[in-house]
């Protein structure tokens, strides 16, 4: 009846890991009796479970991916903890413990933080930017959504009930097969990762027909913002990549449920293919995690610089530069898997390429900072410590991707130092300045600067201090994933990888506070004009937060800067005449449903629970043929109440004069100013 | 211009936006299929201890198999015209045929599989087995799901008519049904074809 699940699942073995699943369910619980306490479950069903409305699906997003960060860090900084100790001795966490650590620290970082994070700020931001009301898919958006969901919550109960993987992220085979492991931990990992991606390749196609065909008039491709670019070239990377960790998991699965031999170590299988089919997904999935947050700090350079963005077109090249190559150079996560020489020097240098177009980027954002006159607002702290520390990973990179330097820092810890070194300014940190840039236009009022500020600090200095002892480890020939050593030598640099840890921790608390505070004294730094910095792009025509159909009039589109151009021809603050109907999607329960379900068959397959699987299986389908049937899914707003919500809104009160004349010097010039065609 | 009528181009977009859509899913599904197909080719010469897997293909049964899901194909290229004709009854017609073809289709690919696996060659014997059965398996669930999708369509036609919903349904079912046509000639010429040759 209830397959593997028995008594002996829940983890009463050890009291870490009983501690894990204690702070799991409290923490479930303490959220169900506060909205309980305060009546909410009506609000929260109609008003955001089931909305299909993107800004509220971003803000979801993002409170996931806000969640999932705080467990992915508790995850890291107790590595850190257990190496900082564990010279000669066991630490305190037993090996088949900190082999779940770490699996489940990488797992939860990549696919429900990041993933999140930038879908999240993607969908926040994008429609908005192209003077869109929606998503071309709305419903599908909300299905997505609770299918990444769906995934968390399968890592999330892994800890309660049963083990988590003990294969790491990538749960290379043979190891990750039933052979070697026989408990649930894998098939946790693999449907987590099957469900999500689901959800994100509908997301790769939802935003690429929303930025090709959504878009106001007047926005050709080449005055698209470049976040929009940045979020077109990464959608397009998840519909083309997601799909090969589809097969990798299916095939996986195939081998450990019906004893297939894609991956096995006899019987003609090929782990070898294991390897090429995950990064086939993996390489392209680094652009996916960076290229939204370039996309953040190309928009935060702008507006915090007061200046046109710099090298427009060459950004566009670039990022499409690197989303093409990012499919040509899977194979440099194994140069040690023994291809031929040739082979190997082929991705090598394609790797190496691919460091072009991201220094042009690099130059573009310093020659936008060049004689701007910048505003020290925290989003604008981020991306200058991006860039600072980016480089430097880029540099490790490029070493790496020498096969012959590949061969000696492979699995060390300097390769752990040099992806975190791009994962966490690369990605985490442009998160974090889209988080502070655009909260006011998702909910009205701004952060507090300060304890942004802190937070900024502490992140930045904690990320030194916890990696770079990881460049020296590697050199000094540490691998990773240790769970204890006997080189004394090691020990203190381990140890100050540990503290740099607790400055992320107090960093992370800062943000936390941040949140609080911005909340407490939101009365106070109320954005009232939907345009607090004075921004450049479309977003900010609409009001903070902005109405459920974002624009009551479609903006017409002249410039990249759409936004400040319309500023400065006096047009932005002009109130609408006439307005029309508006044709908005309804609201549904079924994203909800069909990602309930999503997670019941994943934990049904995960125990053998066989006829729950199937149940839930047919539940999916029949949800999917009712929907499917279904032609009344749109409301109208009527011109009325339109205008009702849009005469309480107050229009932007900036100009931009001094922009409108650096503009006009350039055209001047006879230099063409790009985007104006 | 009426409201009413950039109400109907409002529709009008929308319903294309969900068939560009529909051929980037198919895309995705394309990669799926790519990616199965290469595997096959590195894993088919894995038999390690078990039959080899060619010897196990019928030019005959491949044969029947292509001509049952070509014709099917025809056929719902014959609902198509009919729907786009505005003819209920007929289109009904010849997606009841169409639904018959890949019937026989999925029949005959089961009878294979069943036999395969009677004969000691399943799918947990070896590599090139295993790829075999998840290649060849992928297509036919494909077909299978393209048919439960035809039913709802029918099912859709009886009860609504041909209105322009229904009728953009039609058509990326459609589109689903001739692309696993396409996917079957590559699994014909890939698999099937150099086994025997």
């Amino acid at each position: 009846m209830l397959g593997n699940l028995s008594m002996d699942s829940l983890p009463f073995y050890s009291w870490v890991a009983m501690s894990g699943a204690g702070v799991t369910v409290i923490g479930g619980l303490v959220v169900f009796v506060l909205v309980t306490y305060l009546g909410a479950w009506r609000y929260l069903w109609t008003e955001w479970l089931t909305s299909v409305d993107h800004k509220r699906i971003g803000i979801m997003y993002i409170v996931m991916a806000l969640i999932m960060l705080v467990r992915g860090f508790v995850d890291a900084i107790m590595m850190r903890a257990q190496q900082a100790f564990a010279l000669n001795s066991e630490g305190y966490l037993p090996p088949e413990h900190f082999e779940q650590i770490f699996s489940s620290h990488g797992t939860i970082m990549v696919f429900f933080m990041a993933m999140p994070f930038l879908t999240g700020l993607i969908n926040i931001v994008v429609p908005q930017q192209i003077g869109a009301r929606d998503v071309a898919f709305p419903f599908l958006n909300s299905v997505s959504m609770w299918l990444t969901a769906a995934g968390a919550a399968l890592i999330l109960v892994s800890l309660v009930i049963g083990k988590f993987s003990q294969a790491g992220w990538t749960g290379y085979p043979p190891y990750s097969g039933i052979l070697h492991s026989p408990g649930v931990g894998v098939d946790y990992w693999l449907w987590a990762l099957a469900i999500s991606g689901v959800g994100t390749t509908m997301t790769g196609i939802n935003f690429i027909v929303t930025i090709l065909k959504n878009r106001a008039p007047g926005m050709g491709l080449m005055r698209m913002p470049m976040f929009t670019w940045t979020t077109l070239c990464t959608s397009i990377l998840m519909a083309f990549s997601f799909p090969a960790l589809t097969v990798v998991a299916v095939l996986l699965g195939l081998d450990r449920y019906a004893g297939m031999h894609f991956f096995t170590n006899g019987d003609g299988g090929n782990m070898m293919n294991f390897a090429n089919l995950l990064w086939i997904w993996g390489h392209p999935e680094v652009y996916i995690l960076i290229l939204p947050a370039f996309g953040v700090y190309s928009e935060v350079v702008a507006t915090f610089s007061r200046k046109r963005i710099f090298g427009y077109e060459s950004l566009v090249y670039a990022t499409a530069c690197i989303a093409l190559l990012s499919f040509t150079v899977w194979l440099h996560h194994f140069f040690t898997m023994g291809s031929s020489a040739n082979v190997n020097a082929f991705f090598g240098i394609a790797t190496m390429i691919i460091a072009v177009p991201t220094g042009v980027k690099i130059f573009d954002w310093l020659l936008t900072m060049y004689r701007g006159s910048i505003v020290f607002h925290p989003s604008m702290y981020w991306t200058m410590g991006f860039m600072v520390t980016f480089v430097i990973g880029g540099m490790t990179g490029v070493l790496l991707a020498l096969p012959p330097a590949d061969y000696l820092m492979h699995n060390s810890t300097f390769l752990v130092a040099h992806f975190h070194n791009m994962l966490i300014p690369g990605a985490l940190f442009g998160y974090f300045a889209g988080m502070n840039y655009w909260f006011p236009k998702a909910f009205g009022f701004k952060l507090n600067e300060t304890w942004g500020n802190r937070a900024f600090w502490l992140w930045i200095i904690g990320f030194y201090l916890a990696f770079m002892p990881l460049y020296v480890l590697g050199f000094m020939g540490m691998s990773r994933r240790m769970e204890h050593y006997n080189v004394a030598e090691w020990q203190p640099f381990l140890q100050v990888a540990a503290l740099g840890a607790v400055l992320i921790l107090f960093g992370i608390i800062c943000i936390i506070i941040q949140l609080v505070v911005s909340v407490r004294d939101r009365k106070l730094a109320v954005d009232s004009t939907g345009d607090p910095w004075n921004g450049r792009t479309l977003e900010w025509a609409t009001s903070s937060p902005p109405a459920s159909y974002n624009f009551a009039i479609i903006p017409d589109v002249r410039d990249v800067d759409a936004f400040a151009e319309m500023k400065s021809r006096g047009v932005a603050a002009v109130v609408p005449q006439i307005y029309e109907d508006i044709h908005m999607p309804k609201n549904t329960g079924m994203g909800v449903f069909l990602g309930g379900g999503g997670f019941v068959l994943g934990f049904a397959m995960v125990w053998h629970i066989w006829w729950l699987a199937a149940v839930s299986l047919i539940g999916v389908v029949v949800l999917l043929i009712i929907r499917s049937s279904n032609d009344d899914n749109e409301f109208t707003i009527p011109a009325s109440e339109v205008e009702a919500i849009e005469k309480q809104r107050q229009y932007t009160p900036f100009t931009t004069t001094a922009d409108t004349d650096k503009i006009a010097a350039g055209t001047q010039a006879g230099q063409t100013v790009p985007g104006s065609v | 211009m009426s409201v009413a009528e950039t109400g109907a181009q409002a529709h009008h977009k929308e319903f294309q936006d969900r068939e560009f859509g529909f051929w980037l899913y198919l895309m995705t599904d394309a990669i799926i299929f790519s990616l199965l197909f290469a595997t096959y080719v590195v894993m088919s010469p894995n038999i390690a201890s078990g039959p080899d897997t060619k010897s196990f293909f019928d030019l005959t049964h491949t044969a029947g198999e292509t001509l049952l899901l070509l014709f099917s194909s025809v056929t719902f290229g014959f609902a198509t015209l009919a729907a786009m004709a505005g003819h209920n009854s007929r289109t009904v017609l010849w997606l009841l045929v169409t639904i018959v073809l890949g019937l026989g289709f999925v029949a005959m690919e089961l009878t294979e599989f069943i036999g395969m696996i009677d004969a000691g060659a399943g799918p947990d014997v070896s590599g090139s087995l295993s790829a075999f059965f998840t290649l060849v398996g992928t297509h036919g669930l494909h077909v299978s799901l393209g048919m439960v999708g035809i039913c709802v369509m029918i099912g859709q036609i009886l009860t609504k008519g041909l209105t322009t919903p229904v009728m953009s349904r039609l058509m990326r079912l459609g589109l689903f049904w001739h692309f696993l046509d396409i996917v079957w000639i590559g699994i014909f010429s890939v698999v099937y074809l150099p086994g025997i040759l």
